[in-house]
Formats: C-alpha cells, sequence, structure tokens
C-alpha cells in the first residue's frame, strides 16, 4: 500500500503504519529498547520530515506523471522474480543450531550499552562524525544560493 | 515466554525477504522520488528485522548494535537525500525522477 497508493500522503501515513508493525516484532524478539528507538527515530523524526517535505511541496495532489504499463509490468516481474529467487534459497538453507545459551535480557540497555560503548566504540565515534557530515550538508543544500 | 521460542526463525526471514521485495518493486514501480526514498525505507527497515531475528534467536548483542549504525546511516541519508529532492524541485518544479536526466548519455 506503501507503493499503490496514489496520494504520497497516505504513502507516508501506510509508512507509519508499517513501523509500528516492525516495532511490535522487535517487542516480541525481546529488544524493547530498539523498539523504542526505533518507533522515536522513524515514526518521530524521518516520517516527520517526508510529510513536512511533501505538504513544503505541494504534492498532495494524484496528478503525478506514471511510468508506462511496459515498465510497471517489468518492475512487478523482475521484483516477484526477485522474490521467488529469496524464498527458494531461503528454501534449500539449513537451520542453524543457536549456540549460545538462551539469554531473554540481551535486547536490554545494559547489556546493549556495553556492546556499544566496549567493542564497537570506534564505529559509534564515526557514526555521530557521519551525522554532522550529514546536517552541515543538508544545511548547505539547504541555502537558497551559495555564494 | 518470548516469541523467538514460539515462532521459527524461517518465518522471520520470509518477512524481511517479502518487505525487501516489496521496497525493491516500490523504487522500481514509481517516479515520484519521495516514493522511492520511502521504498529504500522499507529496504532498510526489511534487513533491520532481520539483523534483530538472528540477534535474539543466538542471543548475541552485536547484531542489535549494528542496526543502531544502520538506523543512524538512514537518517543522515534521508536528511540529505530530502536536502538534494528540495533542490531539484526547486530547479525543475517536479518531484519525478525523469527530468533528471540531464546526466544520461
Amino acid at each position: 500500500m506503501v507503493v499503490f497508493s496514489k496520494n504520497p500522503v497516505h504513502s507516508v501515513l501506510y509508512l507509519v503504519l508499517t513501523f509500528f508493525t516492525i516495532a511490535g516484532h522487535y517487542v516480541l524478539l525481546n529488544a524493547q529498547f530498539l523498539a523504542a528507538v526505533h518507533i522515536i527515530v522513524y515514526a518521530g523524526a524521518i516520517m516527520v520530515l517526508f510529510l513536512f517535505v511533501i505538504m513544503l511541496l505541494n504534492l498532495n495532489k494524484e496528478t503525478e506523471p506514471q511510468k508506462s504499463i511496459w515498465l510497471k509490468t517489468s518492475a512487478a516481474m523482475s521484483s516477484g522474480l526477485l522474490l521467488v529467487v529469496l524464498v527458494g534459497s531461503l528454501k534449500g538453507a539449513e537451520t542453524i543450531v543457536a549456540t549460545n545459551a538462551f539469554n531473554s535480557n540481551i535486547g536490554l540497555i545494559e547489556n546493549l550499552g556495553k556492546t556499544l560503548f566496549g567493542e564497537f566504540l570506534l564505529p559509534f565515534e564515526v557514526a555521530s562524525i557521519l551525522l554532522l557530515v550529514a546536517m552541515v550538508g543538508a544545511v548547505m543544500l539547504g541555502k537558497k544560493s551559495i555564494k | 515466554m518470548s516469541a523467538i521460542q514460539v515462532v521459527p526463525l524461517n518465518w522471520y526471514l520470509l518477512l524481511s525477504t517479502v518487505l525487501f521485495a516489496i521496497g525493491v518493486l516500490g523504487v522500481l514501480f514509481r517516479r515520484n522520488a519521495i516514493i522511492i526514498f520511502m521504498s529504500i525505507e522499507l529496504m532498510l527497515n526489511a534487513v533491520n528485522l532481520l539483523l534483530v531475528a538472528f540477534s535474539s534467536y543466538l542471543s548475541d548483542s552485536k547484531g542489535q548494535v549494528f542496526v543502531f549504525f544502520i538506523m543512524a546511516v538512514a537518517a543522515a541519508e534521508v536528511a540529505v537525500g530530502l536536502a538534494i529532492l528540495m533542490m531539484v524541485y526547486r530547479n525543475t518544479k517536479s518531484s519525478d525522477i525523469n527530468m533528471m536526466n540531464k546526466l544520461k548519455w
């Protein structure tokens, strides 16, 4: 429904629905903190950004140009073939056996923070630099004219 | 009783595969650049869901840390991408990706 709704605002709302379902899956998978972060980041920040741009560009009219029927058919066929190939490869995959003992609180903040700030400290800092660069780049692109 | 002890891992594999295929379909199907961005987000979320499923199944918290990094990269990508889209719209008055064929040979 994200793909097929004509109005981009409806598309965004269906995408928010999808994100909440994925957050529900995270809760079911014992990743409570990640579910909270997912809702805050995606439904809170990214979707508001999308809606803001759609409203700003005044795109909520249903007269946008569509691809030709030939291109649409080929797109549907190629993505369907991708789905078939991936599912077929999953059928042939062996099921792995969990080696660690089952631990239901790895998704809690304590264990996650120990891993994030212990083993993955350098990628964490690099991600912060990436966010800074993205912020500067977005501001530069958003300016009216660069002197 | 958590879901990972009841639901087999294969179903999560199947769900994220279907989500990824819907994202690919969205990228190929539409000409509106904003919808294409949304489909890319959908694909990133499929991969995130798969990482969390494996991490929970194997009781390893490294997978969830990777999901954090993917979220950070996705946020940066959306910010820069929407800024580029605003620039393109300001110059061409359209969000149609076929208007951006000036670099095509």
